[in-house]
């Protein structure tokens, strides 16, 4: 065992990138339910959004570029499920799994060619003077922009759910569709901008796997990593603060883990990994335990909307 | 032939078997083999070289011969129902080839004795109609060992590894012996991804070592991303594994063990044709040109390259073998006495590190 082995800044630096494509699809996926759509097509949006990012990085050679590219790629393929869903009103459960195999699919289709392919690499943002601060600067300020960007968006969903009127209406959709549409609101609409979001968001997270922390195109890129985003959200009781936890949580696990083996620290491997989950597991129960408050999931959640009824 | 066309030609067949039609008519037109693969053709690596081979098998046989595949089929009891399928599809000779199809690939031989099976890495074969076969891997590992030592500067090289299985423990064996001889100081860190193909896993375990201090990595998983991980980082080497993964050379990339399948297949999808295929087990190395050791880029010194050289051809001469004793294991018993090589049985029963490794192989 040689603990000191383990620089406790750049493991919690680790940790913020690990953290990032989780938590992106995460928060996408937060707003998506909050609005009472269940999008178990995460895993398959992210995919396809890393590919299509990494298709559009290297054809024009800008990341930035490239993650644009991701989040039309993953909100064009979740509008696909919102047209399922929102219209044709098929059963959410079964139209987002097989989203997630058809983007799956899909990706390494449109991948074939991009196999081996180096992409444009994404600077890092070095900020003067915070970077320079000591421990602080490495873990906090030396990131890619697109950390930043994760942090800044679970910021701008709390305050949208929060503090805006839209925020309101969106929750009001998914809390009580019914009522939401007898108040005059259009509740498809919002659901289906709330699910290009989703998307959007989904394809952003699978390109920071593909254009960053991997980086580069092979198939099966995400790994599960969508549906450890859903996880989180049912872990953070569908609240943005909670979700930032859970996803440094999920993806501290994983840095942690191997950080833990390189300097031989007996823990197996097996409880590490299922760690995770149990504590998702752990926070329902307590969730649900706490007296007269009910379940914290969305009022409509999963359930078809339909004028008519 | 296409996942598709195999899934329609299986479910006709098995719809004619339900009909009592003869599915398997004797003397048929072209051989027609097929693969089993754990990971996608395009993962850059392991199952890559598998796929280069039944291409070469393909180019050699021409319309002789007609080949299938199915990619990702995990190692569960997912990969009965493939190989299954791909039997009912009328394939004649069928390689799977990750070690995990062990026992599902004897399971469903012991089921149809007319067709037959191929095991990659394994060691059950159960009925005559299962042979195994295997790259003496470890060859090519002690010449990258040898390379990693002389390269390191922090002493510290990082072998990623998959699953504790004899296979994967000999490379890291053979590797930390032969860097131990170049570096008497170099310390070996092990990190368990207890996966073959997971690029973003791979990319972390890379990343945690490199954050540790390890400056040469090498691989026991398929993907290219440690090698991304590496160039990212920069000052890292790395070695291709599986594939030559070139273009990651000249740096990270320094050299790497390729897996070179193709005349193995086409020797047995010869004797199939010629009626002679028997059960066996074939463990091929350098001197077979089953395992290959890629350019060894100018990144490295001249005479690295030479001593590395020098190894590759005693060993493609049968001269040296990389494990010759005095060997000790961790605990410091006995493993080779002075002079004695290691059978093969001692080789494929391996599950100890060997003197000077720290940590232990997880159970």
């Amino acid at each position: 065992m040689d603990l000191s082995a383990i620089s406790p800044t750049l493991l919690l630096a680790a940790l913020m990138v690990a953290a990032t494509p989780i938590m992106l699809a995460a928060i996408g996926e937060l707003v998506v339910e909050r609005a009472g759509v269940l999008n178990l097509g995460v895993e398959g949006m992210m995919i396809t959004g890393a590919i299509c990012g990494f298709i559009v990085a290297v054809n024009t050679g800008s990341a930035t570029l490239g993650f644009v590219g991701a989040a039309v790629g993953g909100a064009v393929l979740s509008l696909l499920f919102g047209v399922l869903t929102q219209y044709l009103l098929s059963n959410q459960v079964a139209t987002g799994l097989a989203l997630t195999l058809f983007g799956i699919g899909l990706a390494s289709l449109l991948g074939q060619g991009y196999v081996g392919v180096r992409a444009p690499s994404v600077p890092k943002i070095d900020i003067p003077v915070l970077s320079d601060i000591p421990v602080l600067g490495p873990i906090l300020f030396q990131h890619d922009p697109v950390v930043y960007l994760g942090l800044a968006l679970v910021v701008a969903v709390w305050l949208f759910l929060r503090r805006a009127r839209a925020g309101l209406v969106l929750r009001a959709v998914g809390e009580n569709h019914e009522a939401a549409h007898a108040l005059g609101y259009k509740v498809i609409r919002i659901r289906l901008m709330a699910i290009a979001f989703g998307g959007a968001c989904a394809g952003l997270g699978g390109a920071y796997l593909s254009l960053v922390r991997v980086p580069q195109w092979t198939e099966g890129v995400t790994a599960g990593a969508g549906w450890i985003a859903l996880a989180i959200v049912v872990f953070a009781s569908w609240r943005p603060g909670r979700l930032l936890v859970g996803a440094y949580l999920f993806g501290g696990i994983t840095v942690l883990q191997l950080n833990l083996q390189a300097a031989r620290v007996q823990i197996p491997v097996e409880v590490l990994s299922m760690s995770p989950y149990i504590v998702t597991i752990v926070a329902l129960v307590a969730l649900s335990a706490r007296k007269g408050r009910g379940s914290s999931a969305p009022g409509s959640l999963g359930q078809s909307f339909h004028a008519s009824r | 032939m296409k996942r598709r066309t195999l899934l329609a030609t299986g479910a006709s067949a098995a719809v004619a078997a339900a009909m009592g039609m003869p599915v398997r008519a004797a003397g048929h037109g072209p051989v027609k083999v097929g693969f089993i693969y754990i990971g996608p053709v395009g993962d850059g690596g392991w199952t890559y070289q598998h796929d280069q081979g039944r291409l070469l098998v393909e180019e050699t046989f021409g319309d002789a011969v007609e080949t299938i595949y199915q990619e990702n089929v995990p190692e569960s009891a997912d990969a009965e129902r493939a190989i299954t399928q791909m039997v009912l599809s009328g394939a004649d000779l069928i390689f799977t080839t990750s070690f995990g199809y062990m026992d599902v690939t004897n399971t469903v031989a012991a089921k149809f004795p007319d067709v037959k099976f191929e095991h990659a890495t394994g060691y059950r074969r159960d009925t005559p109609n299962v042979a195994t076969y295997d790259a003496r891997f470890y060859e090519g590992r002690a010449v990258i060992g040898h390379i990693a030592g002389r390269m390191t500067k922090t002493n510290k090289i990082g072998y990623i590894a998959s699953f504790p299985i004899p296979e994967v423990i000999q490379g890291i064996n053979s590797a930390f012996l032969h860097a131990r001889k170049a570096n008497p100081d170099v310390e070996m860190v092990v990190i368990w991804a207890y996966t073959w193909f997971d690029p973003a896993k791979e990319a972390d375990a890379a990343k945690a070592m490199i954050d540790q201090g390890v400056d040469v990595i090498m691989q026991h998983t398929d993907s290219t991303a440690p090698q991304a991980a590496a160039a990212e980082a920069g000052n890292v080497f790395t070695f291709g594994q599986a594939s030559d993964m070139a273009a990651f050379a000249p740096t990270p990339r320094i050299a790497s063990i390729i897996d070179n399948w193709g005349p193995y297949y086409v020797k047995r999808v010869q004797a199939v044709i010629d009626g002679t295929w028997e059960s066996g087990n074939t463990w091929g190395g350098m001197p077979e040109g089953e395992v290959v050791i890629g350019e060894i880029t100018d990144a490295v010194p001249a005479d690295v390259k030479a001593e590395a050289e020098a190894m590759i051809a005693a060993i493609t001469a049968g001269e040296y073998h990389p494990f010759t004793g005095p060997i000790n294991k961790q605990d410091g018993s006995v493993f080779l006495a002075e002079g004695e090589v290691a059978t093969d049985l001692q080789l494929v029963q391996m599950d100890f590190y060997l003197e000077g490794m720290l940590g232990d192989i997880p159970s």
